[in-house]
């Protein structure tokens, strides 16, 4: 336990400082593992698409849209471990690189949604009155619009493409989520504790992410994972409208709504396997968000 | 001796919605080096807003609409945000209420003790780190270097307080503001905590207000005292002379509702009859009028004025001779 604070022996006789963990990272993968199993778990899966996603071109046997129409349809066997869709392309060679281009996209949109979420978040949250107000007011008139009119407009203007989808899902759901780091900063500016750092002559930039950053970072986190599933399926729900990532380009959204559902009785496979792979993804993530943010709260270190 | 701090005048008025509050009313005092000045006072009666309107810290709905506040020979009445700054901490440091949230609780102690350091001494992370040992170690908690890597919740609320005074003594203020600093410990503690505050700040020759309404702590620790009542110095002397003969009969008041050992159980605790105006519709002539046993006719009319006696007195009551 690093941060105990009842065992003396542990002091250095010199009556230095106690130092910080000398290797973090190590530190913080052992208290994963042994405190919180099912991050770990949820982590480790992660990883594994993660690591699938980057080596796809390699690891895929087969070419994307290589096309047969002798083997369409195929049930999962040992030459395609996945079996094959309505045209003969291999689906493991797809999910391997719809997964590279579905979790790019789902990853940079959380990202980006987050950042505009803070950026929004914690200015209106922390500076309140006159600047609460425009930014609010701004907020409003944005979620009159429903998303998926504010989608349609864009990509029909800008035509469809992975930059597109990236921005303007990630300004939606960015803006969107500034109401809940708005709130948070709220609460954390209301602790005596920002108004102390006001008195010992910090700067509203050193408080904010000083003392208002790590305290909101539980909901920062959850508010990344929980975004990362939601784009996934935003990104499918656009390619059935035909606005996601043009075809042939695969993801995982795209194989579901399309071939996925068309084929669903005679090759059920073709949509169990991209439906797997989501929810693992979704899954996984969000139990390793919960894990991380239960760690990185110094309160919790040491119960269990 | 001149004066460090030096406030005429001073008024802060708050909008709310119900319209401009005068939350502090032509507030004047002054205070040399070294000296401890009590600002004793009801809850609302402005103690702390006069604290806090000296730090610039009124917020959005406050601000200073008259007077003037000299610290230290320069007018910091409306500095600006930078210079601001530079005092704060550095100069002038605050402890506050409530130890249970004045520390942030996902920072390590010996981060945010060293904190002041870093933003105005300019120490790098290891030196501050080293030096808030060192004040940690002064203000008594024991085993002070190995408990820097420790976190708010494993103190408790006395040492948070301890924590909270290295803090504000860290750059070696001129003058420290301690705004009930132990209101929210147990007795036993306060009586602690106080005694290392006032041997801290002599140490520094560093003055202090000590914002209170606990009047044993102002007769044990105050050189001087200033009795607020509706966001005016009502009264203010030398502790010693306000203690021998209050004057006011807000004053006398007060001491008289102090509870004595000596007394006995059976002893009805006197107190003041009525309650402390609204702010919003203060009465034209003294503010304490409706509560005065002595009031009079004159005393309805206009507030009374502040007059300086010999012996340092300052008494705003017309008088009930």
């Amino acid at each position: 336990m690093t941060s105990a604070s009842v065992s003396p022996s542990v002091d250095p006789p010199d009556g230095a400082m106690r130092p910080r963990p000398a290797r973090p990272v190590r530190d913080f993968v052992v208290r994963l593992v042994r405190d919180k199993p099912l991050g770990a778990a949820g982590a480790g899966v992660f990883l594994i698409f993660v690591v699938a996603a980057v080596f796809a071109g390699v690891l895929a046997p087969y070419g994307v849209n290589e096309t047969s129409l002798y083997r369409r349809l195929q049930a999962p066997s040992g030459d395609y471990l996945f079996g094959t869709d309505h045209l003969g392309r291999d689906m493991l060679s797809r999910i391997l690189i719809g997964g590279q281009l579905s979790m790019t996209v789902a990853v940079l949109t959380s990202g980006l949604a987050t950042l505009v979420s803070l950026a929004i978040g914690m200015t209106a949250g922390y500076f309140g009155g006159r600047v609460d107000m425009v930014t609010q007011r701004f907020v409003d008139a944005w979620m009159i619009f429903p998303d998926l009119i504010l989608l349609v407009v864009v990509i029909s203007v800008l035509g469809p493409g992975v930059p597109q989808i990236i921005v303007v899902l990630g300004l939606l759901y960015g803006i969107g989520g500034s109401r809940i780091v708005r709130g948070a900063v709220m609460s954390i500016r209301e602790n005596t504790y920002t108004r102390a750092a006001q008195t010992i002559g910090a700067t509203s930039l050193h408080i904010l992410w000083r003392h208002i950053l790590p305290n909101i970072a539980p909901v920062v986190i959850l508010l990344f994972t929980s975004r990362i599933g939601g784009v996934i399926l935003a990104e499918a729900g656009l390619s059935f409208l035909g606005l996601g990532v043009p075809p042939p380009a695969p993801t995982w959204g795209g194989m579901l709504s399309g071939a996925g559902r068309s084929y669903m009785y005679v090759a059920p496979w073709l949509a169990i396997i991209p439906g797997v792979c989501l929810t693992l993804v979704v899954f996984s993530i969000n139990v390793f968000g919960d894990a991380l943010r239960d760690l990185l709260d110094p309160r919790m270190r040491g119960t269990r | 001796m001149t004066s460090l701090l030096d406030v005429q005048d001073l008024s802060v008025v708050f909008r709310t919605e119900r319209g401009a509050l005068t939350a502090v009313n032509s507030v004047s005092f002054d205070l040399a080096a070294g000296e401890t000045l009590a600002i004793v006072g009801e809850s609302g009666s402005g103690k702390s807003v006069t604290a806090l309107s000296l730090l610039g810290l009124l917020g959005e709905a406050g601000r200073i609409a008259g007077g003037s506040i000299r610290f230290d020979g320069e007018d910091i009445t409306r500095p600006g945000a930078g210079r601001l700054r530079e005092i704060r901490g550095n100069q002038i440091a605050m402890i506050f209420q409530e130890p249970m949230s004045s520390l942030n609780p996902v920072l390590t102690i010996g981060e945010q003790v060293a904190e002041p350091l870093r933003l105005h001494k300019g120490l790098g992370r290891a030196e501050a780190m080293a030096a808030a040992g060192d004040l940690l170690e002064r203000v008594a908690i024991p085993d002070a270097r190995a408990r820097l890597a420790d976190y708010p919740h494993h103190f408790s609320g006395g040492m948070r307080q301890r924590v909270m005074i290295a803090m504000a003594l860290a750059c070696q203020p001129k003058l420290i503001i301690a705004d009930e600093p132990t209101t929210a410990l147990d007795v036993t503690v306060q009586a602690q905590i106080l005694e290392l505050l006032k041997s801290l700040t002599r140490d520094l020759n560093s003055a202090m207000i000590l914002i209170t309404h606990d009047l044993g702590v102002v007769a044990r620790y105050a050189d001087r005292v200033a009795v607020m009542y509706a966001g005016r110095i009502i009264e203010s002397a030398p502790a010693r002379d306000l203690f021998a003969a209050p004057r006011h009969p807000y004053t006398i008041g007060l001491m008289g509702s102090t509870p004595r050992l000596a007394s006995g159980p059976k002893a009805r605790l006197a107190t003041i009859p009525g309650q402390p105006p609204d702010l919003a519709a203060l009465p034209s002539g003294c503010a304490f009028a409706p509560r005065c046993p002595h009031a009079r006719e004159l005393c309805l009319s206009a507030p009374p004025p502040v007059e300086t006696d010999a012996g340092g007195r300052r008494l705003a009551c017309y008088g009930h001779g």
